[in-house]
């Protein structure tokens, strides 16, 4: 079941966006469109839905529209034109209030660089979701120190945020973003401010996370590996278009384009440089992903196996860099004789 | 080509006019608030023996500020007692201190406005630049010919003069709240006045302090223009020193102004510093 369908949403920041409109359905690029008109193409007809209880990830490099596309799904940014329905409700429809109410309980966020409240305590910053909806003291006090529990962070309740590392204020921020249930939590680069270490850490956290609460999460990422390692489905964005949608598995068996695969094997080069600190630590996949994800793990990390274990990282069993291939060949056969079939 | 004159000398003439017929009963209400406001602080500044109000001032600075402070307070207003110019210096008080109440009252509800809307800021930036710019003196007069000598006029000339400074640094305070916190804020689905009270408000209290300040030492400033059209108090000893070449009476009654100036700067500072 999706929970949020966008249609042909669009964003164009500037005077007039009309103009910018006509132009992108005549086929004009971003570039010339800027050129002509200095209208910037924020988001260009983006389309797709995201079902329920899913980790959707949004990934791109800066500049390529995807914390607009974040902000158009809860109307932070107000989109040109196109839809968002939430349930069937179109959000763009709705009226300041009804958007409140939705804002409180249907959607909450987490954002790059944490955005806590500094005059306000930990809790205080956990509550702040709940306190606008005048829910009294006693019970948004009592939700925030749950929320507080979830993320492990209970006995710095009476803490500031900035007596707090970077990934401890992330996690008061993920506090925050669930304290008051909702439905769908957006995640803007919510790790990318932290170093890699407990980014990996808080990835496999959100995981665990999302295992237990069954949350719809959107995160938002420029980074291939957390994409991989956390998305249920990725969406890879350029130039404000979404360029293609699909499982880890399937962008990197099949990148829909030049630029998709450039951005899968620029990843892979990168990634090397930096194994060195990482291999000790043991790697883990979840049963779902398939072969070339596995690959692309053990070669990011430069090990040889990985163990599997499911969400709530049970260990499953061990996947090893002779196994992959294999499948992998075979996934290969299979497509062939999909193919061939089809021509015949 | 020859271009006659612009009356605009006349047009002002006639609209202080019109405003003096038209508008009497306004006039009258504003001048009988101010009047009882002033009246009231100086009532109360004057009820109690001034060894009393001095060590009340010492504990005071003490309590918000440090040791330091309120020895200055204690030693400071022992000398204007001293001096004899305890009364004049409480008169002056009332009014710095009815005008800068009045001032905040009004300024940081504009402040507020101008910070959410641009073409409200760009309407009140060029009457503020007027208000700090245009010669005191000269809007003394109209504030004379609607309220009459007295108190009165001088508190809104003082008004005029020192509200500008707590409406500009509200303006400023509320707008320098980093935009990701008034994102966040909105994303949790807070009301304006949510956002405001909950957020913008407690990150701009510094700011608006330092405003409000500046609009304290403004309006003490004030105290000897105020004195021209008939205020009582310091300012008007001064005047009078001045008119009458009187060196050490002038000097006298200028050194209860600094006192009280300093005073008053060290303890909103040391008030706002401690929130």
């Amino acid at each position: 079941m999706s929970i949020i369908e966008v249609r042909q949403l669009t964003k164009i920041f500037g005077q007039e966006p009309n103009r910018a409109e006509q132009l992108l359905r005549e086929g004009w690029s971003k570039e010339k469109i800027y050129k002509e008109t200095k209208l910037t193409v924020g988001v260009n007809k983006a389309n797709f839905s995201i079902q329920q209880g899913e980790i959707f990830v949004i990934m791109g490099l800066s500049g390529s529209g995807k914390s607009t596309l974040v902000r158009l799904l809860n109307r932070l940014i107000e989109p040109s034109s196109g839809q968002v329905l939430f349930n069937g409700k179109d959000i763009v429809q709705m009226s300041p209030n009804e958007l409140r109410q939705l804002r409180r309980k249907n959607i909450g966020m987490v954002f790059q660089k944490f955005a806590l409240f500094p005059h306000r305590t930990v809790l205080g910053n956990v509550e702040y979701g709940l306190e606008v909806q005048d829910i009294d003291k006693k019970n948004r006090q009592e939700l925030a120190q749950n929320a507080l529990k979830l993320v492990g962070l209970e006995g710095w309740e009476s803490s500031r945020p900035d007596q707090l590392s970077g990934g401890m204020q992330q996690r008061v921020g993920l506090a925050r973003g669930l304290a008051n249930d909702p439905d769908i939590l957006l995640m803007d680069e919510a790790f990318s401010a932290l170093d890699p270490l407990i980014r990996k850490d808080m990835q496999q956290e959100l995981l665990l996370l999302q295992a237990r609460m069954k949350k719809t999460i959107v995160f938002i990422t420029h980074d291939l590996d957390e994409a991989l390692r956390i998305g249920d489905r990725i969406a890879l964005m350029k130039d404000g278009s979404i360029v293609q949608i699909g499982t880890p598995e399937e962008i990197l068996i099949q990148p829909a384009d030049k630029y998709v695969e450039r951005f899968v094997e620029d990843v892979d080069l990168s990634k090397v440089l930096t194994a060195a600190h990482v291999m000790l630590q043991p790697e883990t996949i979840t049963p779902e992903r398939g072969p070339r994800v596995a690959l692309q793990l053990m070669r990011d990390n430069g090990v040889s196996s990985l163990y599997v274990t499911d969400k709530e990282k049970k260990l499953l069993g061990v996947v090893t860099a002779d196994d992959a291939p294999w499948l992998l060949d075979k996934t290969k056969l299979s497509k062939k004789s999909c193919k061939s079939m089809s021509r015949g | 080509m020859n271009i006659p004159k612009l009356p605009l000398g006349d047009w002002i003439e006639t609209l202080e006019d019109w405003l003096t017929g038209n508008f009497e009963p306004l006039f009258d209400f504003i001048r009988a608030v101010i009047g009882t406001m002033v009246d009231a602080i100086e009532t109360v500044l004057l009820s109690v023996p001034a060894i009393v109000l001095i060590i009340l001032f010492s504990i005071l600075a003490y309590w918000i500020g440090k040791w330091r402070i309120a020895l200055f307070a204690f030693i400071g207003l022992m000398l204007i007692d001293n001096l004899g110019l305890w009364e004049p210096s409480m008169q002056s008080l009332s009014l710095v201190l009815t005008a800068s109440i009045l001032s905040v009252v009004a300024g940081v509800p504009i402040g507020i406005m101008c910070a959410r809307s641009n073409s409200v800021q760009n309407i009140f930036t060029p009457v503020l630049d007027f208000m700090q710019t245009m010669p005191a003196f000269v809007y003394l007069l109209p504030a004379v010919s609607f309220f009459s000598l007295g108190v009165v006029p001088g508190v809104i000339a003082s008004i005029i003069f020192a509200i500008p400074p707590t409406i500009r640094l509200t303006n400023l305070g509320i707008r320098q709240v980093p935009s990701d916190l008034v994102e966040a804020a909105d994303a949790f689905g807070s009301t304006p006045m949510q956002k405001l009270v909950k957020l913008q408000l407690p990150l701009a209290l510094p700011t608006i302090m330092a405003g409000i300040n500046q609009t304290i030492m403004l309006s003490l400033s004030m105290v000897v223009i105020s004195s021209m059209i008939g205020a009582q108090g310091v300012g008007a000893l001064v005047y009078r020193a001045v008119t009458q070449a009187k060196t050490g009476i002038g000097f006298e009654a200028g050194i209860a102004i600094v006192i009280m100036a300093i005073l008053l700067d060290r303890l909103t500072q040391s008030a706002f510093k401690k929130k």
